[in-house]
């Protein structure tokens, strides 16, 4: 045992040389595959993620490993990232940040993975950013919107963030309601951690004096019949969530019990996929509510394509990867998401050469990352100042189990930068939806 | 951990007999068989307490420094984990096995020592972590006084209830102080780096790099061995035997002259410490103190771990900690080994560590460590007698 180890470390000596003076380990094209670094063999590299796959977060949540699984083994099949197949290790951390920090462990230290990609929910990250960045390990596209993990590369310069953050949201949803609604009166449902206190941020640059309540809930807590009250109390016409989905479920349920019905609901990105909120309304209602028809008409905001948009190209490559390399199931949003990730991580993966280290894939990120065309609607904001995610998002109205435009997609930052509308083409996706990127790494 | 010497010390069929007559002291006849006259007869162990528990103490420290030197990293962390839940695991041992209360509550005396140790590392220059951890230790220490006297008047389920209120209502307070305490999402824990000796005596020792994982490992055990010899000592020695008293016969302890209500309390203090350092080594292990990490479901493992044990015994409720902790990734390993997937092995472990508690709950009433003493206090009882016999039969 003491031997391997102890092989083990001289290995990642080497290997973080061969990093740091560029040329060793990360050659670029023409030469043959090697064991670049921890977690990379010649024929193979090695990814983990953590999820809740059981307890209260594990409905819609659990589902995006096995698009993630499916993605990959169609890139497997097609042979891989330069020849190399991709091993995806994923492990149950039930929401609880104590067992993410025992999975993350186990992942970085027994499974050697050679990056944590994926790794889902504020709470449990935040209790791994810390081991993950004095590990070295790359800890690429959180899926949480929080700011934790781009604002500031120079604390966390291994960790990326990739979805629109929430605080960019907030403003793109207050500054729809400034021009559309001036007259509303609303009211903010927000959960009580950074999705929640991120969002409000955004939205009161936009829209401080139309709020006349803001309510927060703490995950766990069921009844949240007391803040519903408060809105209906302070006469808010427009309500605006930014919480999870069986929260969303809670609050069209809580409302109608009350009997409150404002003029209009939005819900942020987080809590309004329409299938699963329809499944757990019926399992809360007890049947007595069948589906999301109580959605219907709600708004809400969009980064990437959903299953109801069979027209895009995205959607349809994706339906084709899940009906070929998925497993039980239908394609979800959720699956859509995974897929999408590990679109974003191949990209990533190819950037970072023939032989890719530790430190050469979070280069090739700052360096190319921002160029990276794919599903997602808006830009990334990768460099070396800022790991923050995607850029924009658009604005839709939920209409059975689907949506439709009403606002084409604007992009903006965090902080105080303006709000623009995105002038780019939607990509469409290469043969396979396999990327092609060139190694910017020498 | 001196408990595993226990066995040899012990002797006498008055112990075994009172054991196996006595229905529901069987559960806590492992906590009693320390109480039994050292004859130390057969021991080669020194006949002082504190010498023996001082010489156990020696061997454990090297055991745990081969230990945490042969294993790989991961396990190495998983040990750290094992420290924290062993640690209070130890205290909880001592109140429920000793002086037969239950405390449904130790997760949150967790927190509140978690919470200190978060608090005093965010500072721009903290300072040493021994005191830290000593804070932590303290706060819990004063926190426990408090709930401690207030239900010293409480006996079995109302004290149970009343602790519950505090493993449910506690949490709360770090959400209602969002901005000191960080609200759900909690206060992330920059773990200090190793000094430069302790790289310097790795070196020495094994040649191993000291990785920031291993100095947590071998932080979690220098607290749970120092832990463990304070309480073994304590268990030993005149309080030990107060607190059997007040929870064997209450009566006739309050005839003796003992305040129960008092003796009560100190026994609350005494494992509220051990919870305080506990949530102080977990929230540098974990890196973050948040309130999703000290549900119910902490406090209940607490609980089943030292029932698994074997009540009132280190030993139990080191084996019981270690059970909680290496039990789940095994068993998921184990289901991926054979054929399912992710998610349903992940949900196996529940279920197997159900089935345990089920099955330790029907065939070993008095935990491991617990059914093990019994077996040998009966065996040693089967045998005098029949030396007994023989003798006067000639």
């Amino acid at each position: 045992m003491t031997v391997l180890a102890t092989a083990t470390v001289a290995s990642t000596v080497a290997a973080c040389g061969g990093g740091s003076d560029g040329g060793g380990g990360g050659g670029g094209g023409g030469g043959e595959n090697e064991a670049s670094d921890i977690g990379i063999t010649e024929n193979s590299i090695k990814l983990g993620a953590h999820y809740p796959l059981t307890g209260v977060a594990a409905p819609g949540y659990s589902e995006i490993p096995t698009g993630v699984e499916a993605y990959f083994e169609c890139l497997n099949q097609a042979g891989g990232v330069n020849g190399r197949e991709v091993e995806f290790i994923y492990r149950d951390d039930a929401y609880n940040p104590t067992q993410t920090s025992q999975v993350v462990n186990q992942l970085v230290l027994e499974d050697e993975v050679f990056a944590i990609m994926g790794g889902l929910g504020t709470p449990t990250h935040s209790a791994v950013l810390d081991f993950l960045n004095s590990e070295g390990v790359p800890d690429l596209f959180v899926a949480s919107g929080s700011l934790l993990w781009g604002e500031d590369p120079e604390a966390n310069p291994y960790t990326f963030g990739w979805q629109t953050d929430y605080m960019s949201e907030g403003k793109i949803i207050g500054e729809y309601i400034a021009e559309e609604f001036p007259d509303a009166k609303v009211g903010l449902f927000l959960q009580d951690d950074d999705f929640g206190e991120d969002g409000e941020a955004g939205i009161r640059q936009y829209i401080d004096d139309q709020i006349v309540a803001a309510v927060r809930y703490v995950p766990g807590n069921t009844n949240i019949a007391p803040q519903i009250s408060e809105l209906q109390a302070a006469g808010a016409d427009f309500v605006v969530g930014f919480n999870v989905p069986s929260y969303t479920a809670l609050s069209q349920l809580t409302a109608l019990q009350l009997g409150y019905q404002p003029q209009q609901w939005f819900y942020s990105n987080v809590g309004s996929d329409p299938n699963l909120v329809g499944s757990l309304l019926a399992r809360f209602s007890q049947g007595a509510v069948s589906d999301a028809s109580l959605l219907d008409g709600a708004l809400t905001t969009g980064y990437l394509p959903t299953v109801d948009m069979t027209d895009n190209p995205w959607i349809q490559e994706f339906q084709r990867i899940w009906d070929e390399c998925g497993g039980e199931g239908e394609l979800t949003n959720y699956r859509v998401y995974g897929m999408s990730q590990a679109y974003t991580t191949t990209q990533a993966l190819q950037a970072a050469g023939q032989n890719p280290t530790r430190d050469g894939l979070v280069e090739a990120i700052e360096t190319a990352g921002a160029d990276w065309e794919g599903p997602v609607f808006a830009p990334f904001r990768y460099s070396e100042d800022s790991h923050m995610g995607t850029s924009g998002m658009s604005i839709e109205r939920i209409v059975g189990n689907g949506s439709e435009e009403v606002q084409p997609v604007r992009v903006t930052d965090i902080g105080d930068a303006p709000i623009e509308e995105f002038d780019g083409e939607a990509a469409t996706p290469p043969e396979n939806a396999i990327p092609d990127e060139e190694s910017v790494v020498d | 951990m001196s408990e595993s010497q226990t066995p040899l010390s012990t002797s006498g069929p008055d112990g075994a007999g009172k054991a196996t007559d006595d229905a529901p002291a069987k559960a806590t006849a492992a906590a009693n068989a320390p109480s039994a006259q050292a004859t130390g007869g057969r021991s080669f162990l020194p006949k002082s307490t504190l010498l023996r528990h001082l010489t156990v103490v020696l061997l454990a420290v090297v055991g745990a420094v081969i230990l945490l030197e042969i294993t790989d990293p991961f396990t190495n962390s998983q040990l750290a984990t094992l420290s924290y839940y062993a640690i209070a695991a130890g205290g909880l041992t001592v109140l429920t096995g000793l002086n037969g209360q239950i405390s449904l509550g130790h997760g949150a005396l967790m927190a509140v020592g978690a919470y200190t140790t978060a608090l005093f590392l965010q500072a721009e220059e903290p300072i040493a972590l021994p005191l830290i951890l000593l804070v932590a230790t303290v706060t819990a220490t004063v926190v426990g006084a408090l709930v401690g006297v207030a239900a010293a008047r409480l006996h079995g389920p109302y004290l149970a209830g009343a602790t519950l209120a505090l493993a449910v209502g506690l949490p709360g307070l770090a959400i209602y102080f969002h901005d000191t305490l960080g609200g759900e999402q909690g206060i992330r824990v920059r773990a200090p780096r190793p000094p430069e000796s302790f790289e310097t005596f790795i070196g020495w020792v094994s040649g191993n790099s000291a990785t920031g994982t291993k100095w947590l490992a071998y932080v979690g055990a220098i607290c749970l061995i120092l832990t463990y010899f304070l309480l073994a000592n304590l268990v030993r020695s005149r309080i030990g035997r107060t607190w059997r008293a007040v929870r064997d016969q209450e009566v006739a302890a309050e005839l003796a002259g003992i305040n129960l209500g008092a003796w009560r309390v100190l026994a609350f203090i005494v494992s509220a410490a051990a919870a305080g350092l506990a949530g102080g080594v977990l929230a540098l292990v974990v890196r973050l103190a948040a309130p999703s990490g000290f549900t119910l479901v902490l406090s209940l493992a607490l609980l089943t771990a030292i029932v698994l044990g074997g009540l009132g015994s280190l030993l139990g409720a080191l084996l019981g900690s270690a059970l909680l902790v290496f039990l789940p990734p095994f068993v998921t390993n184990l289901g991926t080994d054979f054929g399912l997937n992710n998610t349903e092995a992940a949900q196996l472990a529940p279920f197997v560590y159900g089935v345990v508690l089920i099955v330790a709950m029907i065939f070993a009433p008095a935990g491991f460590v617990g059914t093990i003493r019994l077996r040998w206090l009966t065996y040693r009882a089967k045998q005098r007698a029949a030396a007994a016999r023989a003798s006067s039969g000639r």
